[in-house]
């Protein structure tokens, strides 16, 4: 006897073929959904980040309470957070995308400050004795030679909020975390298997993909022995 | 009225925190679970951590589960956990969840507290004709404690969050008080456990933070030279 299609959604199966093709447009739009809080949240996070890690290294008294309010916020549990954001925006995306803007604050603005840090002085004095401004100095050398270390950050910014995002279901915008929270209401255990799977990926993926961007983007740090900006990347991250 | 007065009146309404639903029974609930979960990822993971530290065996290990541990969304391993056959043991899914995502940052933070222990020490130490017991227990453990105990920091707020979460699987804690006030559309209550949520978790935070310190200066105190530690590397608890 031939099995009826669908079996796997019948037995409510773990791992289940038929759902996924019968359900692509869904696991589709969460995912994009889920992409799209995500870039922006990152993104936001580097453009607040950057001043702020600049701000922090031009007046030492900033730095203490720029770091130490960072460090608070990321404390805040998502739950809390996410909640405490609610009567700010009402049930919108912009919930989640804040609370995920503000818990990177405290990645990025960690790292860019380690790795404007470990800039070699005599790299500074070499492009002052050339003439370069300040601001030349800052983005033809500091932060070239900072990259790895911020992008260190943003690695670890990016694969944090991707797991983040799924506890935006709470309001309704959590991308895969939607499919998650209704998986488990309806106890549809392909669809929970399904999202967790897809999310790890994303994160994975996103991982390798800022990797490669770094490797990209400063081919100097693959020759030779690790530099100066490597062992920033290290202990930002360690 | 606004939603901070709302919410001001919720806290300081007494019914709210009396009953099976109330404040009190809440945040028992989830500081018993904190406490519990909190003890069995150290008893499994210190251990282990300070063996491999001592051996320097298993380094790539020690240092990739917090990461891996950062890209698995707790909410997802709840869910999971919650469906399984597991599920139908009360609390066994939270428990199990949130000592999954406590090992990490006690594993890794140990781990590398044990090898940033400066090798020449530890060389004297042998020369002296310790036992490698001994030098564990004399030199490597004191030196690698401070490292230790800001792993025990991170992981304690990740379990206070992460157990916050857990009410969204119907597990107990202070978030039952946010995912009631979602289901009732009651802003204000929404707004009140989060404020318990968040006051609960820096408070660990801050206490954690003092201990330390108190650790380090009674050590001083008793004639060790403090540790050449570099500043602790930050292994940020995901904020689960």
């Amino acid at each position: 006897m031939s099995e009826p299609a669908g079996n796997c959604l019948v037995r409510n199966d773990w791992i289940c073929g038929e759902y996924v093709r019968t359900r692509s447009q869904e696991l589709v739009d969460a995912t994009v959904q889920h992409i799209g809080i995500t870039v922006a949240s990152v993104a936001i996070g580097l453009l607040i980040a950057f001043p702020l890690a600049l701000l922090a290294r031009r007046w030492r008294a900033a730095a203490g309470p720029v770091l130490g309010l960072t460090t608070v916020l990321y404390t805040v549990p998502s739950l809390a957070m996410f909640s405490l954001l609610v009567p700010v925006f009402g049930l919108s995306v912009s919930v989640v995308v804040t609370g995920l803007v503000l818990y990177s604050l405290t990645i990025l603005v960690r790292n860019i400050l380690a790795g404007l840090a470990a800039v070699p002085e005599e790299a500074r004095e070499a492009a002052r004795g050339m003439g370069y401004g300040p601001l030349r100095l800052l983005f033809g050398v500091e932060l070239p030679l900072a990259l790895p270390a911020v992008v260190a950050g943003v690695r670890i910014a990016t694969v944090s909020t991707v797991s983040l995002t799924t506890v935006g279901a709470l309001v309704g915008y959590g991308g895969l975390g939607n499919l998650i929270y209704e998986g488990l209401h309806s106890v549809f255990k392909a669809q929970v298997l399904t999202a967790s799977v897809l999310c790890v990926l994303l994160a994975v993926v996103a991982d390798l993909a800022l990797l490669l961007v770094q490797r990209l983007l400063t081919p100097w740090t693959r020759t030779g022995r690790a530099g100066r900006p490597r062992r920033a990347w290290r202990k930002a991250v360690a | 009225m606004g939603v901070a007065e709302e919410t001001w009146t919720w806290l300081t309404t007494g019914a709210h925190w009396s009953g099976t639903d109330g404040v009190w029974h809440r945040l028992a609930e989830h500081l018993e679970l904190t406490t519990v979960c909190l003890l069995i990822s150290c008893v499994l993971a210190l251990p282990v951590a300070v063996l491999l530290g001592h051996t320097g065996r298993g380094g790539a290990l020690a240092v990739n589960l917090s990461n891996a541990g950062r890209a698995v969304p707790t909410f997802a391993v709840l869910v999971l956990l919650t469906l399984s056959p597991l599920g139908e043991y009360g609390s066994w899914p939270t428990v199990l969840a949130l000592v999954l995502f406590a090992i990490p940052p006690l594993l890794t933070n140990a781990y590398v507290g044990m090898r940033e222990v400066d090798r020449d020490v530890v060389e004297a130490a042998r020369g002296m004709g310790m036992s490698g017991r001994q030098v564990v227990g004399r030199v490597e453990l004191p030196l690698a404690l401070p490292m230790i105990m800001t792993g025990v920091r991170s992981a304690a707020v990740q379990v206070v969050a992460t157990v916050s979460i857990a009410a969204m699987v119907g597990g107990g804690g202070l978030g039952r008080i946010i995912t009631a006030g979602f289901r009732l559309t009651y802003t204000a209550q929404v707004v009140a456990g989060a404020v318990l949520v968040a006051a609960l978790a820096l408070l660990v935070e801050g206490l954690f933070a003092a201990l330390e310190r108190l650790l380090a200066r009674s050590r001083r105190r008793g004639g060790v030279r403090p540790p050449v530690s570099p500043e602790p590397a930050d292994v940020q608890p995901v904020a689960g």
